[in-house]
């Protein structure tokens, strides 16, 4: 760890607010504009929508002020437009498959974001110092392993086409890999802490690169067949890598050595193939990805293929909020809504939405290097490679990046579980933020004048 | 370990410029490509969701856009007239627009054409949703309608043109279809009913006034037989030529005989009387005297070869382009393999009665906004000149004795002096005869011409003449263009 130089920042609680204003009155105009387009008048509720987000948002806003002022000013803004227009596409689609206040998502989807606003609010307030958390990591472990492996569970857990990533409890269902993301994120950050120095001592030396040795391995492979379990037996790529990813990512910044990445992405490598071979289920998606017009694949599902005819016809200015018809593509505003807004927002839009999360992730990074302790590094570090590399197994699925999964993209896709566990993860990095920040207390001179570094004082 | 976040931060960059890449392939690159695949129901959608210009015929409409309640189409394509004007219409379907000038003017009626561009501009910028262009049609109805009652049940076609400016007055191919159940909603119906149009034998999709297999013209192609003997100089319309009831071809034990299998008049007679008559061994001998060149020539000059898109596209007339002699008298009385389209007859009947002069065919009279103001009028344009007006003159004599006094005598109008010249095309063992009538009214200042062909003798049969079965059509169609 290098010794971080105090330049005084700026708390930024101002621009902070600034940009929320802004970020809600984008939102408000893309809602606005697609009342406009699809039905030719002004959506009736508009403004009482956006009066209550932009309440629940400010709210946040003066809690920040009064409990973490030296907060990242950025990425409460960024996750506000990224959220909105997630609603704002939700809508869409509900208005296009004529869905109402009731049975349609978009309504669901406020009042999850009113819940998720609510819980990183309440993050911020009572989670005083992160490094709290430390203390529950090993709980924080094996109640994550258990969520990630619950959907395999008999009774409760429910095949969603073919994916198991859903629990269900009465009539409650819930996607535990979303909350499980969070707590395996804070078991990896304490549990690596505490052995990174072990992890780090160097065994052989192969092709340039200093292997760990035999026995510090036992980790990585735990992790290993845990995400390929999730691979073969809940079916999914997409959480699958995720984990995996999230782990080896989160050891390289423990342990700074790149040979721990390369047996990782070996390993995952070998996995894959493995089940690619062994499992039928794996192939058809190998197939759908790599062959999308195939009349075989299309016979299989075209919901990929829609997809890229959606966003397609969208070009490079989009149809206009409102005009196009991404409700032809299945899933448009859960797993597909990349494409549909790719269709109605164009490349031009994608971009911006693309570029808003490399800046919310980018934040994230910013703050773990900024961080004081190695915990609240591993974490920051670790959420915000997460919720990268979601957007990435998720934008990349359905652009034929990668084969398309199931998972949801991070603020924007409907869905519960997902969007409360992503503003959770706002409330952490905001409340890591506000230490990485804050300067250092003014430190009286210690020990001899002569030992002091040279100081640059600055003259009335 | 800020070295490796440092890292990760520059792994993050590296992931979301990979989704940057994608996303600019699928959403610039290949764009045009996924818009244009036959399964993208979005292109079909946006298609269904224009408002296409109506095409106009007079003050009828023959083709337009209604507007439909509920359902995801918002326009549905009817066709008011439906048969009668299938082959000029063509349709617009699930499978996009097909035939006709649906598909020859698709930019225009479907308002993405370039010259409708500054109307595109104001609609962007006013926000009014993009109308198709009318199109005015020079479809005269009455000689239309008059061309499918006398055509009737029979397979054929029919063509009509004004000869002094190349506008098509009438249009009309048998067997035909309702293009209205190929436009409808019902995807499973649309695809039912294009599949039995397509299976059926006699191809009712196909316009066989402008394309399909060609017909033998028989003895119509006298006509450019007789223009290609006068254009040399060498002959006059009163020039005696041999007239045997049978000619021997030279180099073959086979011989051409008259229809009727008598000698033509006395045996040797005038080339009018020889036309008048349509005695074959006259002309054939004409021929094999010119040779083939003179003949390709003079086909060549009246619009044999020629692409032509009236704008819907026009299958070139031919004729061949090696013969040995036998198949040179063969042709120059419109046997072996000359081939033509009834729009090429009609074009041959005008150049004659327009001084020797060939006008381009065309269909579209005028290009309108959705407010009718005019954007683009036809105008009239010179093909080629076929033969000299001296020429023309000498052929519209013969013609007129075509129909005063030979074969042609059912195509006569009281008080009318019409020109015209029979055929009847045997062009298979066993099978009746292709039964042709091209002719131009009135013979002095002619302002329409027309070509009828029909196929098999028609309800005639093996008895059927051009002279009894196609010259009554084209009557009912001068006496409609000339009652006015």
């Amino acid at each position: 760890m290098s010794i971080i130089s105090s330049i005084r920042p700026r708390r930024g609680r101002n621009v902070e607010l600034a940009l929320l204003i802004f970020a809600v009155a984008i939102v408000l105009f893309a809602h606005i504009s697609t009342g406009l387009g699809a039905k030719g008048v002004v959506p009736p509720r508009a403004l009482a929508i956006g009066g209550i987000f932009i309440a629940l948002t400010v709210a946040f806003h003066l809690v920040l002020r009064w409990r973490a002022p030296w907060a990242d000013p950025l990425i409460l803004p960024i996750v506000t437009v990224l959220n909105g227009m997630g609603l704002v596409m939700i809508d869409r689609i509900d208005l296009a498959e004529n869905r109402t206040i009731h049975t349609g998502w978009a309504f669901k989807q406020l009042l999850w974001t009113g819940l998720g606003i609510t819980l990183a609010t309440l993050v911020v307030l009572f989670l005083r110092d992160h490094r709290l958390l430390r203390r529950y990591t090993y709980l924080a472990g094996v109640v994550g392993f258990v969520l990630l492996l619950m959907p395999l569970m008999p009774f409760i857990g429910t095949s969603v086409y073919s994916a198991k990533l859903w629990i269900t409890i009465g009539s409650f269902q819930f996607q535990p890999g979303e909350i499980s993301k969070i707590l395996l994120t804070i078991f990896f950050a304490g549990y690596l802490v505490q052995t990174r120095d072990a992890l780090s001592v160097a065994g052989k030396r192969v092709l340039g690169m200093q292997l760990p040795r035999g026995r510090d391995l036992a980790p990585i492979l735990l992790a290993w067949l845990a995400s390929v379990g999730v691979l073969v037996f809940e079916r999914d790529l997409g959480s699958s890598l995720l984990f995996f990813g999230l782990f080896v990512s989160m050891l390289y910044v423990a342990t700074e050595r790149i040979s721990w990445v390369a047996i990782g992405m070996g390993l995952f490598a070998a996995g894959a193939f493995a089940a690619y071979l062994l499992f039928d289920h794996v192939q058809v998606r190998v197939e759908l990805w790599l062959h999308t017009f195939s009349p075989a694949a299309l016979q299989v599902s075209d919901q990929l293929a829609l997809g890229l005819m959606g966003m397609g016809s969208g070009g490079l200015f989009g149809t206009g909020l409102g005009l196009g018809r991404p409700d032809i593509t299945y899933f448009a505003h859960s797993d597909f809504i990349i494409p549909s807004l790719g269709e109605e927002i164009g490349l031009i839009g994608l971009f911006a939405l693309l570029i808003l999360f490399v800046l919310l992730v980018e934040r994230g990074m910013r703050t773990a290097i900024g961080t004081r302790d190695g915990f609240g590094k591993l974490l920051a570090s670790g959420l915000a490679f997460s919720i990268a590399l979601q957007c990435f197994v998720v934008v990349g699925g359905v652009t034929r990046v990668i084969p398309l999964t199931g998972l949801t993209m991070p603020f924007m896709s409907a869905g519960g579980s997902s969007l409360l566990a992503n503003w959770i993860i706002v409330g952490i990095l905001l409340r890591i933020s506000h230490h990485a920040r804050q300067p250092l207390p003014e430190a009286k001179p210690a020990g001899p004048i002569g030992e002091l570094r040279t100081e640059a004082v600055s003259t009335p | 370990m800020n070295a490796p976040i440092r890292r990760l931060s520059v792994l993050v960059g590296l992931l979301f410029a990979s989704l940057l890449v994608s996303t600019t392939l699928i959403q610039y690159v290949f764009a045009a490509s996924l818009n244009a695949r036959p399964d993208n129901r979005r292109t079909l959608l946006s298609a269904y969701n224009r408002d296409r210009g109506p095409i106009l015929v007079g003050t009828t409409t023959i083709a337009q856009s209604k507007q439909t309640k509920g359902g995801e189409f918002t326009w549905l394509r009817t066709y008011p007239q439906g048969k009668d004007y299938a082959h000029i219409t063509g349709y617009f379907s699930f499978f996009g627009a097909a035939g006709g000038l649906e598909l020859a003017e698709n930019s225009l009626l479907s308002g993405r054409s370039d010259k409708l561009f500054y109307r595109r501009a104001s609609d962007l910028i006013t926000g009014r949703k993009p109308q198709g262009a009318t199109l005015k049609l020079t479809i005269n109805a009455a000689v239309q309608k008059a061309a499918v009652d006398a055509l009737g049940g029979q397979r054929g076609a029919a063509v009509a043109i004004d000869p002094r400016t190349g506008a098509i007055l009438a249009m009309v191919s048998n067997p035909t279809y309702d293009p209205n159940i190929l436009s409808g909603h019902d995807l499973s119906a649309v695809e039912k009913a294009y599949a039995a149009l397509n299976a059926d034998p006699k191809k009712p999709l196909v316009n066989r006034a402008i394309g399909g297999n060609l017909y033998p013209p028989g003895s119509t192609f006298k006509i450019v037989t007789a223009a290609a003997a006068l254009s040399t100089g060498r002959y006059a319309p009163d020039t005696q030529l041999p007239g045997p009831a049978s000619l021997d071809l030279p180099q073959t034990t086979t011989n051409l005989d008259n229809a009727n299998g008598r000698p033509c008049g006395s045996g040797t007679v005038t080339m009018t009387y020889a036309l008048q008559q349509s005695c074959n061994t006259p002309f054939a001998y004409v021929g094999m005297q010119i040779g083939a060149s003179a003949l390709r020539e003079q086909a060549a000059r009246f619009g044999f070869g020629d692409e032509l898109a009236i704008p819907l596209r026009v299958q070139p007339s031919t004729f061949p382009a090696t013969l040995d002699e036998p198949q040179t008298a063969q042709s120059s009385i419109g046997g072996y393999e000359v081939r033509v389209s009834p729009l090429q007859m009609a074009m041959i009947a005008g150049a004659i009665g327009n001084n020797g002069v060939v006008m381009r065919p065309y269909l579209v009279q005028s290009v309108m906004g959705s407010d009718l103001s005019v954007i683009e009028e036809a105008q009239p344009e010179r093909l080629s000149e076929a033969v000299t007006p001296t020429v023309a003159a000498q052929l519209t004599a013969m013609m007129r004795a075509v129909v005063e006094g030979g074969t042609g005598h059912n195509a006569q109008i009281p008080g009318v002096a019409v020109a015209g010249k029979t055929g009847t095309a045997r062009h298979a063992d066993g099978k009746a005869p292709h039964a042709w009538f091209i002719s131009f009214a009135p013979a002095d200042n002619p302002t329409i011409a027309v070509a009828v062909v029909v196929e098999e003798g028609g309800s005639a049969g093996q008895e059927a003449a051009g002279g009894t079965v196609s010259a009554p059509i084209a009557r009912a169609m001068m006496e409609a263009a000339l009652r006015k």
